[in-house]
């Protein structure tokens, strides 16, 4: 059924990363992100590689749900492979036909596939074990200094929390409209782009209005209920770092300081 | 009771009037409607009331001025003695007089039950450790404890608008508006809703004004209002309101199976007392006739 | 002809820990021109059913003829099912989307490839039906009151010309009156069309007075299928899953252990009455006026 996905795909256990405060585990996977982009030799993909086995060993998710988000970028990863394999200029290794597979290209082509890999297994790492609303909290509280700048911190998560709390509701509403209109005899399926898309208007403008209406009862709902913005707010979870936050943010830097020391080594 | 009573009531209304402008396409003024109409009310701490009346009677428009969502045109309203139309008082009558309306999906913030719950006590900057405990009571007064760590998306339609009356509840309000919480949910979910409802007015003392158009959802009103075209059409016990079952039909409204049923009996020359609300009476009615009888048969032996 | 399901079995999320049985070797005949109602509680596999029966969803096992034919096989026109078998949803003022009331309407012909004309006199003819006022018929469907749109909705299959119009809670969130109107509307339909009617509903009260057979479901299974008066005999089997026989059963139910002689098996009100002043007079109490 279209409402038991779950955005984000949370993996529900019990581990230290899941009790983490989801500030350390924003932190980190960004450092770990920007890390990935400094390394020169294969020796800080390993260092990459072996921190994030022991994040994810910890994490008590199985491996198979990380490999999980890889299936959907594949395709991207092929593409991005193929590219720099065939279109890097430098000295040739092999040629057939009119291509022709440098050595720069294999290099940047294996470089970019264990970067891309990396990467996205990373920020599985934090989507798998960080709740969606636990993680706008940490973006809100993450974020506060930015408020300096006038950017709507508060209102910015709340959107967020709201939108992931009525994409299943609108994903099931989507699904019982186009049944209603297929009852109707609408045919979504068949035709060139344009009658495709012309399909679409009897699926979309009920969609419009009855998100408009949700919308419209949900605000009297929250002001019903002395909803007035951020100011004044108390919150009912906290976040408040622990020590085991404070360990986590050494562990985060000495990854990075080891990881960059090594991988910028000229081999 | 227990609760201090104000001399003036929890809410009270005088000539409350609202109008809106419909306007056409191209936003030229085509008419006033007037939802409501000089409706005068005075309700006190502690009732269970009723507010009746068939779709576009102006019952939800009413409901909506008893915390400051809506502002009388003309006319005043007073939340435990506040003015609702004083904006600087909107958020003490939010607090005062609680909301819960009819669609159970549109109401609930949180993405997790107790996070909802406590969404009320977060605006109204609630020290975090009370926030737990009015959670935790709140939930327990509503039978819905036990699924406080669940998604919304779960639940049934009763249990969401149970949920969404814990988080009212947890406000610490004097009075809970609830804007025809039942319309939406099936009978069974119908049930546990008024259950609730009604544990709050007796256990907690919370004053309940419930609008509804399902007539077995007042019985246990202590005073019923029906409306009509935005005016107050009747008024009285549920006994005295079910007792005009033709009065009722006009107003676009039905009674119990059971009353109609006596009702219809009484027409065909039974004597039966009016206004029967239950199964129980009825029978008793009926069954008083038969020993009756039975007691003149033995006697003319 | 018929409908006919045979060992229908309808399996959500299958291949996952979480596979729900969500209609459970549903044997049914559903003859021409029949006053049906579906009655179970939320989750009872009620909706899950009657969107089998054309076509929408797909049943995991077991088959579904439509007069005669296989609605499975190959090449099985999914597309005429669908007008023969009319659908209207739970909440169906929700799928409006036109600018005005009759081209609302004239979405399911003109989807037939039915030629103009054909499509404004079946819409035309359908908006008739379902009695709205003629001078709605240009209006935004967004405009009208909650009943009104309702009726719009159910004209919108209607104009399809089914032969079997299947109504998923068509009273829902509407006012008494309102839902006496649209049941009122219903019946007259199906008095005067012969069409079959499927009503879908939770409350047996609503449908008691107007079918001639109730289907109960339990957990995706069949759990009744007769005539009104003989599946509320089973009363207390029916409160055991949710449900509830109308009120009239357990008056009568209560007065016949009281002593009276009264018919247990009356389901609406005139009934009642008739048999109550029965049980009187033969108890000696009422004299007729």
């Amino acid at each position: 059924m279209l409402r038991d996905i779950t955005l984000g795909q949370y993996y529900q256990t019990e581990s230290v990363i899941h009790r983490l405060d989801p500030r350390v585990k924003l932190a980190g996977t960004l450092l770990f992100i920007i890390s990935l982009f400094f390394f020169r030799n294969f020796i800080g993909y390993l260092v990459a590689a072996l921190f994030l086995a022991i994040v994810i060993k910890l994490s008590h998710v199985p491996f198979r749900f990380m490999v999980r988000g890889m299936k959907a970028i594949v395709f991207l990863l092929l593409i991005t492979v193929a590219f720099n394999l065939f279109l890097t200029p430098g000295e040739a290794l092999i040629s057939f036909w009119k291509l022709t597979i440098t050595k720069e290209g294999l290099e940047m082509a294996l470089t970019m596939a264990v970067r891309l890999t990396l990467l996205i297994i990373g920020s599985s790492v934090m989507t798998l074990t960080t709740t969606p609303n636990n993680l706008t909290d940490g973006m809100e509280k993450g974020m506060r200094p930015l408020k300096v700048f006038h950017v709507p911190v508060h209102e910015v998560a709340m959107m967020m929390s709201i939108a992931l709390r009525f994409i299943p509701i609108l994903l099931e509403e989507t699904d019982k409209i186009m049944k209603a209109q297929i009852a109707r005899g609408a045919d979504f399926e068949s035709g060139n782009l344009i009658h495709r898309a012309k399909a679409l208007i009897p699926l979309l403008v009920p969609l419009f209005i009855s998100a408009f209406r949700r919308a419209n009862d949900l605000a009297m709902a929250m002001e019903a209920r002395c909803y007035r913005g951020g100011e004044g707010r108390t919150k009912m979870k906290p976040l408040v770092y622990q020590r085991r936050d404070g360990l986590a943010y050494l562990c985060i830097l000495f990854y990075l300081v080891t990881g960059i020391g090594l991988g910028r080594l000229a081999l | 009771m227990r609760k201090n009573r104000n001399i003036m009531g929890i809410i009270k209304t005088k000539d409350l009037t609202f109008e809106y402008i419909r306007r056409d396409e191209d936003g030229n003024v085509e008419g006033i409607t007037t939802a409501v109409d000089k409706v005068n009310l005075d309700i006190k701490q502690g009732d269970f009331i009723a507010i009746l009346g068939h779709n576009g009677s102006g019952k939800s428009t009413l409901a909506k001025h008893m915390n400051a969502i809506l502002n009388p045109t003309e006319g005043t309203v007073w939340v435990d003695g506040m003015d609702t139309s004083d904006e600087s008082l909107t958020w003490n009558i939010r607090q005062t007089a609680g909301m819960v309306f009819q669609n159970p999906d549109n109401q609930i913030i949180g993405q997790v039950v107790e996070e909802d719950v406590g969404f009320g006590p977060e605006n109204m900057g609630v020290p975090t450790k009370e926030i737990w405990e009015r959670v935790e009571e709140s939930l327990k007064a509503v039978g819905m404890y036990e699924y406080r760590k669940y998604s919304p998306n779960k639940l049934s339609g009763g249990q969401k608008q149970r949920v969404s009356i814990a988080g009212v509840l947890a406000m610490h309000p004097k009075c809970i508006v609830l804007d025809e919480p039942t319309a939406m949910l099936d009978p069974s979910g119908r049930k546990e809703v008024i259950r609730a409802v009604r544990a709050l007015n007796d256990v907690e003392g919370v004053t309940v004004i419930l609008i509804t158009h399902y007539m077995e959802e007042i019985i246990h009103a202590n005073r019923v209002f029906v409306m009509d075209e935005g005016k107050i059409a009747m008024e009285g016990t549920p006994r005295e309101i079910f007792s005009q079952v033709e009065r009722l039909k006009e107003l676009r409204l039905d009674v119990p199976q059971v009353t109609l049923l006596a009702y219809e009996l009484k027409k065909r020359g039974v004597k039966l007392p009016d206004g029967i609300l239950t199964i129980k009476e009825l029978a008793d009615a009926l069954t008083d006739l038969k020993c009756n009888t039975d007691t003149v048969k033995l006697s003319n032996l | 002809m018929s409908i006919i399901l045979d060992h229908v079995n309808y399996i959500y999320g299958l291949d996952t820990p979480l596979a729900v049985k969500a209609l459970d070797d549903v044997c049914l005949q559903i003859p021409d021109g029949q006053f049906i109602g579906i009655i179970g509680h939320t989750g009872s596999g009620k909706s899950t059913l009657v969107q089998h029966l054309n076509g929408l969803m797909k049943a995991t096992s077991g088959s579904i003829y439509f007069n005669g034919a296989d609605i499975y096989d190959e090449g099985y026109n999914m597309k005429e099912l669908r007008s023969k078998v009319g659908l209207v949803f739970q909440y169906p003022e929700h799928q409006l989307f036109e600018i005005d009331v009759f081209s609302d309407v004239c979405f399911g012909p003109k989807n037939l490839g039915l030629d103009k004309k054909e499509t404004e006199l079946r819409a035309f003819d359908a908006l008739k039906k379902v009695g709205l006022p003629d001078e709605l018929f240009y209006q935004s469907p967004f405009e009208l009151s909650g009943g009104q749109k309702r009726r719009v909705a159910i004209a919108g299959v209607l104009a399809m010309k089914p032969e079997v119009l299947i109504l998923d809670e068509p009273t829902a969130g509407l006012d008494p009156k309102g839902r006496d109107e649209i049941l009122h509307q219903i019946k007259k339909l199906q008095t005067e069309t012969g069409m079959t009617i499927i009503l879908v509903s939770h409350s047996m009260e609503d449908v008691a007075e107007y079918v001639d057979r109730i289907i109960v479901m339990n957990k995706g299974r069949v759990m009744f299928d007769d005539v009104p008066r003989e599946v509320f005999r089973h009363y207390r089997e029916l409160e055991d899953v949710g449900l509830a026989a109308p009120q009239v059963t357990y008056i009568l139910h209560e007065l016949q252990s009281r002593g009276l002689h009264v018919d247990v098996n009356a389901t609406t009100i005139e009934e009642a009455v008739e048999t109550i002043t029965g049980a009187l007079a033969e108890a000696g109490t009422v004299r007729y006026r």
